[in-house]
């Protein structure tokens, strides 16, 4: 086991420094540069910049030399320093306007996590073992439906909904009186009233795929043998279907960890977008937008990170649960 | 006749049945697939000639028609004698508040607006090869445009808008799908027939690809994209930043499906006749997994119309004068907009139909794809 997992940590090695690599060239990708932008933003409020301040900038941003010495610069001061570098839009380090917002990216997608296992679990038993009855075919037609939604139609719906129907205020994660206010148990629970928007939004697509998987997998072991005769014991229905089929249907259900993490981390973005929450997403797409390269690029490179995290963790998961798989 | 009867006869033209008539059969009763066929045919008909089922000029403004309601299409005439099917609809008269002079709209029950069956309305052209006339429904009275599903902004008929951004959506997964089937069945079918290190060095990229984050790299590469290419190229790009993160999972299943063949006996028996390999390869092979190859293209075509127009939505994807779904849902994008015209979601309903559409389908497919396991 511990080999397994020793020999996936070093696989991520390689992987995460060819991963930097492409991130970087995937944020120097635009054609000009930060200064382009800042450039734009300037004549857009009439005030023009020569050729000489432009070339000035560039130089100390290091934007003038080429990409691969850029490159070195950028990945050496993470791995050495823990430098992020400069984020050239907000004039801080990068890492004091990352750590807070990843955390909060993290917090959601825990707890979009749990609501998702809390609501898919007992409706994919229950679809399963109601087969073809009508409680079966509406939880089908919603979990399809659950999945054909895109989230941030759906985010914009229940903006809609709660601020329009309910009165109630949405988009954050904190009312304005707490949003600077340090943590208290007041604090805590303004968030946790604004975070289940966010949450039944991105819970919705990974709920209706995992019903489909559970009920799947159950319907497969509800027939075999082992149902039967436990059955004729006399074991109770309720006692007989979680001890056995369950259990065992369990298992590709874990596998999904796999593309369930990555698929939250990247879900979110949009639906943060939308909602205008404090994670990672908003700030990845101005920084983006505005070319701000070592802002983008940090996000990117932590966001991968977490995602390739996400796969470790489920095949460890699965490791655990299946002894074929910690055989091979 | 009884179940027994039946079976036999189900035997006697299973036996004889080309594998396309089994998957078709297998297929027919499963009854959500149905539906997912005849819908997504139908919205794939719209696509080809979005012109013919619009009723006005897409890109046509109408400072008159801010924000214009829905008017609601009466399919049944009964104000003459008796009754008689002609669609019309009560004509809008545009008042403003005399103190806020806000734009109010009101139906006058007095004025009709008729409806014409395969009338003449704006010109359009059908796919580029010719251009024509003829709507499925078109307004008796070009100076009282017919707004079914209200106007938006710019008083743009947000009717019309749907049906030909249906064109460019519906396609965007399919030009998206092909590009991946492509990249995803040379890989995939490289790495699955030779096995060894080829397989091995390309299971790892596959893997690599699989881990990325697909959204935060969408983003960066259409971000990437300069704002000023024109319309035909952007479009390409982002069906190509699409299919960049899609062809991993086709190209799996194609491996697997190509290592669960090798070692099958018909292969062999293939090779031993001195079959080439190119021959082993389409003649045997490929077709006993096109259906699931069929299968998991159909499931993947939803998800790129779904990636197009998120994309689309955050402004990264498709610009403006192009007309996807998901540019139409920008308009959709802040709360004041959603809550004095709701009509603005219309965009999104089509989305979700398609998508399920098409989910229905592959599911169906998926199901219907091994005649033989049952």
């Amino acid at each position: 086991m511990l080999k397994f997992i020793a020999k996936r940590l070093l696989w991520m090695i390689p992987a995460l420094l060819v991963l930097s690599f492409l991130t970087f060239v995937l944020i120097q990708l635009p054609p000009g540069d930060y200064v382009t932008t800042y450039i734009a933003t300037l004549s857009a409020s009439n005030e023009v910049i020569d050729q000489n301040t432009a070339a000035d900038l560039r130089a100390r941003f290091g934007l003038d030399q080429p990409m691969i010495v850029q490159y070195w610069k950028w990945i050496s001061g993470i791995l050495l320093h823990g430098d992020f570098g400069l984020s050239f839009e907000w004039q801080q380090p990068v890492s004091g306007l990352i750590w807070e917002r990843m955390a909060f990216t993290l917090l959601l997608t825990f707890a979009t996590l749990l609501a998702t296992w809390g609501i898919a679990l007992p409706i994919g038993i229950f679809s399963a073992v109601k087969k073809y009855t009508v409680g079966d075919y509406i939880v089908t037609l919603f979990s399809f439906i659950g999945l054909a939604v895109p989230s941030f139609l759906l985010a914009l719906v229940l903006m809609y909904v709660a601020a329009v129907k309910l009165g109630q205020e949405v988009g954050g994660l904190f009312s304005d009186a707490f949003v600077t206010a340090p943590w208290s148990f007041a604090k805590l629970w303004d968030l946790m009233q604004h975070l289940w928007i966010p949450v039944v939004i991105l819970a919705v697509s990974g709920t209706a795929s995992l019903v489909r998987v559970m009920r799947a997998n159950l319907l497969d072991e509800l027939h075999k043998p082992y149902v039967t005769t436990a059955r004729a014991k006399g074991l109770s229905e309720f006692h007989l279907l979680m001890k056995y089929p369950v259990r065992l249907a369990m298992n590709p259900f874990i596998s999904t960890i796999a593309w369930l993490l990555p698929n939250l981390v990247s879900g979110s973005i949009i639906v943060a977008i939308v909602l205008n929450l404090p994670t990672a997403g908003p700030m990845l797409l101005q920084s983006l937008m505005t070319q701000d390269m070592y802002l983008a690029g940090a996000f990117l490179l932590l966001i991968c990170m977490l995602t390739m995290l996400g796969s470790l963790i489920s095949d460890i998961l699965l490791a655990l649960v299946d002894p074929r798989i910690r055989l091979e | 006749m009884s179940e027994a009867a039946l079976g036999v006869i189900d035997a006697k033209r299973t036996a004889v049945a080309s594998q396309w008539q089994l998957v078709w059969w297998a297929f027919r009763r499963h009854r959500l697939a149905m539906i997912g066929l005849v819908m997504t045919v139908a919205f794939y008909i719209v696509a080809i000639i979005p012109g013919f089922f619009a009723i006005n000029d897409p890109s046509q403004q109408n400072p008159r028609a801010a924000y214009q309601p829905p008017a609601a299409l009466h399919l049944i005439d009964t104000s003459g004698d008796g009754w008689s099917i002609d669609p019309y609809i009560h004509a809008s008269v545009l008042k403003r508040d005399p103190e806020t002079l806000e734009m109010i709209y009101t139906t006058d029950p007095k004025r009709k607006v008729e409806l014409h069956f395969l009338g003449q309305g704006y010109e359009y052209s059908v796919l580029g090869l010719f251009r024509s006339r003829l709507h499925l429904l078109s307004s008796s009275n070009p100076r009282e445009p017919v707004f079914l599903l209200g106007a938006d902004r710019l008083g743009r008929c947000v009717f019309s808008r749907i049906m030909q951004g249906a064109q460019i959506s519906l396609s965007v997964g399919l030009v998206g799908v092909f590009l991946s089937l492509t990249i995803g069945l040379l890989l995939g079918g490289i790495s699955g027939y030779y096995g060894g290190c080829t397989d091995f060095a390309i299971q790892r990229v596959i893997e690599f690809v699989l881990a990325l984050p697909s959204i935060p790299i969408w983003l960066a590469l259409s971000a990437a994209l300069p704002q000023n290419w024109p319309a035909a190229l952007n479009y390409f790009m982002i069906t190509v930043i699409l299919s960049l993160t899609g062809w991993a999972q086709l190209a799996r299943v194609v491996r697997g499906r190509f290592l669960s063949l090798r070692t099958e006996e018909f292969v062999m028996a293939a090779r031993l006749d001195g079959a080439s390999e190119s021959r082993i390869i389409f003649r045997h092979m490929l077709p006993s997994f096109a259906s699931h190859i069929i299968a998991s293209i159909t499931l993947a075509i939803p998800a790129m119309i779904l990636a197009e127009t998120s994309l689309s939505f955050l402004g990264l994807g498709l610009q403006p004068p192009t007309i996807s779904w998901g540019v139409l849902l920008r308009e959709a994008q802040n709360i004041r907009s959603i809550a004095t015209a709701p009509w603005l979601f219309a965009p999104g309903i089509a989305v979700v139909l398609a998508v399920i559409g098409l989910n229905f389908l592959g599911d169906g497919l998926r199901d219907a794809a091994d005649p033989y396991n049952r």
